[in-house]
């Protein structure tokens, strides 16, 4: 067993008896209480439980909880200040993109992380940015609109204002 | 369960020389899911995602020396002029996020007969650097897959790099899959023109127990290239050769049925991409030639 110290949404967190084959996924669900991100296929198939590591979007379920140690990760749960949406999140609302709602954390990560290396993206761009996210409710109409709705959204935001 | 986690390539190598059997995990895209799922349980853990030297490529002469640890995303952001054909297929590879961590490395590591990198490397000409605390050894791509998912490695060894030679001319990848991301190829095909040695090589992935090379397609083809003087006139490759070196491609395989597709379906498939991608590949080629020509 070892203990891991990473940070989380930008605080410092440390996590103990953490087995070494357990998945960075396993760690921020189970042991330090944030279960935004979803754990639906352990296998790199279907993006619920994407997060950014060092400011990239990856699988968590497929990062070894010790490869994460002196890491920043980025959950679906540091989008926006606690009780507040996201300009992203509160697009999904808006478009009707979310369904059951499982798909939705992977996807508003990946989502945010496409608007800030493009803040006008064609649909092809968000088509590739969200190909690693699955919806089993097949909403991906939806999805797309919310996607264009947020990058409309952001890029009439004042810079400062931006979640 | 031991994590190892070497911060410098030279402590992990001494860690491998003393527990041959520590298992090296680099992005874990192949690695976490037999751990998720319980199908492996190994005692030791060897991370390398410490080893910044790993991540890095350098372009020294006639090759490019590609860490083993270079995320996709970066090859086929970065490396897209030099080398072309295994941009494409990293390109092709899973998802964002997969692309984000996997890198050829681990490929060669698993050495599937369905890795993306391998049809690439093979249709390019590549060594692999394989190193442990006794040395340094360069593997010809070409006897590096020994098996289904078994490769030529020895137990104390690691990848450091792949030394890929620098592109000379077009390259192009293809695959057959059911969608365009997150697909394991059903086959998979890599054709490189090297205008410098006026030769073709070719990598098939998917359509055998390794990865393989089609070499009598090869030699046939750059033969009709040669006699025709194709490579200085820059004229279209005579269609009846074209089909006869997809022929030889289709030929080349030995693939079987399984969830994916069966056996006779790539085999046609094979021929397929093996047409189309000569097809991209002369084009450009003939593209640069008039190019050249113009400007001279
Ligand atoms: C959802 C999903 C989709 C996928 N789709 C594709 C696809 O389309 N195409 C494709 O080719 N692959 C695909 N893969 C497989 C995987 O992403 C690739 O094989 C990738 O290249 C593995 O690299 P990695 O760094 O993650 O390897 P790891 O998982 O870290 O390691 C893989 C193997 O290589 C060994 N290894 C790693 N580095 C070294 C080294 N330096 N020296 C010696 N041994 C080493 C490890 O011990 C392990 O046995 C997919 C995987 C997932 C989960
Ligand atoms: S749970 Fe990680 S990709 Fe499905
Ligand atoms: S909303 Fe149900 S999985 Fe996407």
């Amino acid at each position: 067993m070892m203990r891991v110290r990473l940070t989380v949404n930008g605080r410092a967190r440390e996590a103990d008896d953490v087995w070494e084959g357990e998945s960075l996924l396993y760690v921020l669900r189970e042991r330090l209480g944030l279960p935004g991100s979803k754990n639906a296929c352990e296998q790199g198939e279907c993006g619920s439980c994407t997060v950014r590591l060092d400011g990239v979007p990856v699988c968590a379920c497929l990062v070894a909880a010790g490869q994460a140690e002196g890491c920043e990760v980025v959950t679906v749960e540091g989008l926006a200040p606690e009780g507040e949406l996201s300009t992203v999140q509160r697009a999904f609302v808006d478009a009707g993109a979310v369904q059951c709602g499982f798909c939705t954390p992977g996807l508003l990560v990946a989502a945010d992380d496409l608007l800030d290396r493009n803040p006008k993206p064609a649909d092809a761009d968000i088509r590739e940015a969200l190909s690693g996210n699955l919806c089993r409710c097949t909403g991906y109409e939806k999805i797309m609109d919310a996607v264009r709705l947020a990058a409309a959204r952001r890029c009439a935001e004042p810079e400062g204002d931006r979640a | 369960m031991e994590f190892l986690r070497p911060a410098g390539w030279e402590e992990a190598l001494a860690a491998k020389a003393e527990y041959p059997d520590a298992v090296p995990l680099a992005g874990g895209t192949d690695l976490m899911v037999e751990l998720n799922f319980g199908h492996r349980r190994p005692e030791r853990l060897l991370d390398l995602g410490r080893i910044a030297e790993l991540k890095e490529w350098e372009t020294d002469g006639d090759s490019v020396r590609l860490g083993a640890g270079v995320p996709y995303t970066r090859i086929m952001e970065g490396l897209r002029r030099e080398l072309p054909g295994l941009a494409l297929a990293s390109h092709t590879v899973a998802s964002p996020q997969i692309r984000h961590r996997g890198g050829v490395g681990g490929n060669l590591g698993t050495a599937s007969p369905a890795g993306d990198a391998h049809p690439a490397l093979l249709a390019a000409g590549a060594e692999v650097e394989a190193v442990s605390a006794r040395g340094t050894r360069l593997i010809p791509i070409d006897d590096f897959y020994l098996g289904p998912k078994r490769n030529a490695l020895a137990p104390d060894e690691l990848i450091r790099a792949v030394r890929v030679r620098r592109a000379d001319g077009p390259q192009q990848y293809a695959k057959v899959g059911t969608r365009n991301a997150m697909v394991i190829a059903v086959c998979a095909f890599g054709l490189a023109l090297h205008p410098q040695t006026r030769s073709v090589r070719t990598g098939i992935g998917s359509a055998a127990p390794t990865p393989v090379r089609a070499r009598e397609a090869e030699e046939f083809l750059g033969g009709v290239l040669e006699e025709e003087r194709c490579w200085e006139s820059g004229r279209v490759v005579p269609p009846a050769a074209a089909r006869h070196f997809a022929d030889l491609c289709a030929a080349a395989c030995s693939p079987i049925d399984d969830v994916r597709g069966t056996a006779a379906y790539r085999r046609r498939a094979v021929g397929v991409l093996a047409r189309r991608t000569l097809g991209w590949a002369w084009e450009e080629y003939r593209g640069s030639a008039r190019a050249t020509e113009g400007a001279a």
